[in-house]
């Protein structure tokens, strides 16, 4: 292997641990705001595969939003609604039955989703666009998917007025 | 940076018996570096100007006795604050308390990969540049809104509260003004609207549909002004009112990891406004006068007086206007360049397609 | 380009697939309202990630990112109405266990 093959392994295999742990705290912390906490890191996961998919545009905008936007608002909410700081009051449930339930349907739904995929034989047509541009997902976007894009500008004033009038004090 | 990698393995011989992926990380951690340092300088120096500049406003002398001028006074505040008893409340989150400085440190940093500091001094030219510049800064807030809650004190929270909003409210009129630059330039790499500029002081961008682009190029200095925290939009901060807000339980090290931070983006905003709507690089005369690869030492010669000066008025709009209320922030922002926007927007748009 | 462990399609694939068991899990466990939100989130970035994962390596066409790009703002629109709802719920009840509030009429 090339020193570029092996850089390359090794970035993208870190950004793919990095996401599972980071996923893995999500799920198994106990203390809600080291969950949000390595949620950032998820997103920043993330972010960094869909730069070895060719998608530069969606990486940057995957941080905007998902990081600048939803994270903050995640954050708000959990200073908003923290009632005992250093008290675990339960974060999760600790019956045992739930747990195994809970690991269970995760297990049977991971077996689910490989068992789908795995058979298949993937091997097909490489990439025809070339190297992606933002220009081609702006003609996308505005040709032959303009009706999605006006109905989703309308939900999102929708989900606007709908936030600010549920959120307000009485 | 490719260009200066190419450059000094064809004429510097012993490089080429390296591979060129060593020689590639050398070059791209030593361009790191460099900006790291120069950056770091500014905020050092920076600080004892601005204590200066005050001083002259206010009609009484800056500090003038460490060294000449008094500008080795960053060192000696430097050492002191090294040297300070570094706590840690017991009320607060200790590894949030602990990571929240570094990481808006970091976050101030990041911006300076995009920007070109001359025709060929640029550590990355992303093609999606002014974009990764907007996602980066909004990773401030998140750090932010860490270091206030782990205080464990309630004027922090307040104070992170009132500066996270503060930052999320003034990042739409950002957002919209650099999709107008956008839009004139045609791509989102900082290089090519840098380069879109060339031709003279008329063709930059702040004139080009003077109507739009002036007060466009208004809008985005004030409303950066708010996201970096400064006065007259420094609530967060304030002394008067909430002790010093986020960084109330922050002492030595790490308080000054907030102040440096602070100064770097002050010059990290105001190199992208540069880089945006005054020209980048490029000269008030069209061409260059110094030949070949000298034309370099030009373009940062340019850039740099012109960054230095809209820093410059950042702090002369400091210690000149009074603070404005969290009410009267958020009215200016909702109220008068979200539209102000809005308008500039439209006008270039329609400018551009009618011309 | 292929990679140590296979073609790059399917370690993008098997990444999507742990995130969605991860956010499962977390949708399942979580007695915290914010917390069931977070898992939503990791389902959600993990199917954005088939999409962006497909639309390279199968599809050859730019179709999976537009998708990303409608996931990415829904996924914005619906957390700001759930947290809403979740600040709503937290000034009613005064916290926001999930496992309290199973009764539609108190």
């Amino acid at each position: 292997m090339t020193a570029g093959q092996i850089l390359f392994n090794v970035v993208f295999y870190f950004f793919a641990l990095l996401t599972i742990l980071s996923a893995s705290v999500v799920a198994f912390s106990r203390n809600i705001l080291h969950s949000a906490f390595a949620l950032l890191f998820t997103f920043w996961g993330v972010a960094g595969l869909y730069i070895f998919s060719d998608a530069q545009f969606l990486a940057a905008a995957q941080v905007l939003i998902y990081v600048g936007g939803i994270l903050v608002l995640i954050l708000f909410a959990i200073m908003l609604t923290h009632r005992n700081p250093r008290e675990d009051s339960g974060q999760e449930s600790n019956q045992s039955s739930s747990v195994i339930l809970a690991s269970g349907i995760t297990v049977l739904v991971y077996i689910a989703l490989l068992a789908v995929y795995l058979p298949v034989n993937w091997s097909g047509k490489a990439a025809s666009y070339g190297t992606m541009t933002t220009e081609m997902l702006g003609t996308a976007l505005t040709r032959n998917y303009l009706i999605p894009f006006e109905a989703v500008s309308m939900l999102l004033l929708a989900a606007l007025l709908g936030a600010a009038y549920l959120a307000r004090r009485k | 940076m490719y260009d200066i990698i190419n450059y000094f393995v064809t004429n510097v011989k012993i490089l080429q018996s390296i591979p060129f992926w060593m020689v590639q990380a050398a070059f791209m951690l030593a361009g790191c570096g460099a900006v790291l340092g120069v950056a770091a300088l500014f905020a050092g120096v920076g600080s004892v100007v601005e204590r200066n500049i005050a001083g002259r406003i206010q009609a009484r002398y800056g500090p003038n006795r460490v060294g000449p001028w008094g500008w080795m006074q960053f060192l000696a505040d430097g050492i002191k604050l090294v040297l300070k008893e570094d706590l840690i409340p017991d009320a607060s989150a200790k590894m949030p308390f602990r990571l929240a400085p570094y990481f808006i440190f970091t976050v101030a940093f990041a911006a300076f990969i995009v920007v070109p500091f001359s025709q060929k001094l640029q550590i990355a030219d992303l093609n999606i540049g002014i974009l990764y510049i907007i996602s980066v800064s909004s990773i401030v807030v998140i750090a932010i809104l860490l270091a206030g809650w782990s205080s464990g004190n309630k004027w922090s929270l307040f104070g992170a509260m009132r500066s996270a909003a503060q930052i999320i409210s003034y990042e739409v009129p950002v957002t919209i003004t650099i999709l107008a630059v956008i839009m004139m330039a045609g791509t989102m790499s900082m290089q090519e609207i840098t380069a879109g500029q060339s031709g003279g002081i008329w063709r930059w961008f702040i004139f080009r549909y003077p109507l739009f682009t002036i007060p466009a190029f208004l809008v985005y200095y004030i409303a950066s002004i708010a996201e970096v925290n400064r006065t007259p939009f420094d609530i967060p901060e304030a002394e008067s009112e909430l002790v010093a807000g986020y960084h109330t339980e922050y002492s030595s090290m790490r308080f000054a990891m907030f102040m440096m931070s602070e100064y770097v983006n002050v010059l990290a905003v105001s190199a992208i406004a540069v880089t945006m709507f005054l020209g980048g690089w490029q000269s008030p005369y069209p061409g260059h006068i110094f030949p070949g690869i000298w034309s370099n030492i030009e373009g940062l010669f340019w850039f740099f007086s012109k960054t230095f000066f809209l820093v410059f008025l950042m702090m002369w709009i400091r210690w000149t206007l009074p603070r404005y209320r969290v009410d009267q922030l958020m009215d200016l922002c909702w109220k008068v360049l979200l539209p102000v926007s809005f308008i500039n927007l439209f006008g270039i748009c329609a400018w551009m397609l009618l011309a | 380009m292929d990679l140590v462990f296979g073609k790059m399609l399917d370690n993008l694939i098997i990444i999507g697939a742990i995130l969605f068991c991860l956010g499962i899990y977390t949708v399942i466990t979580r007695r915290n309202a914010v917390g069931i939100l977070m898992g939503v989130e990791l389902m959600l970035n993990s199917a954005n990630l088939n999409f962006v994962a497909f639309s390279k390596f199968r599809w050859g066409m730019p179709d999976g990112q537009v998708f990303v790009i409608f996931v990415i703002i829904l996924a914005a629109a619906e957390a700001a109405v759930a947290l809403a709802i979740i600040l709503s719920i937290f000034h009613n009840f005064g916290d926001i266990d999930v496992d309290t509030k199973d009764l539609l009429k108190e």
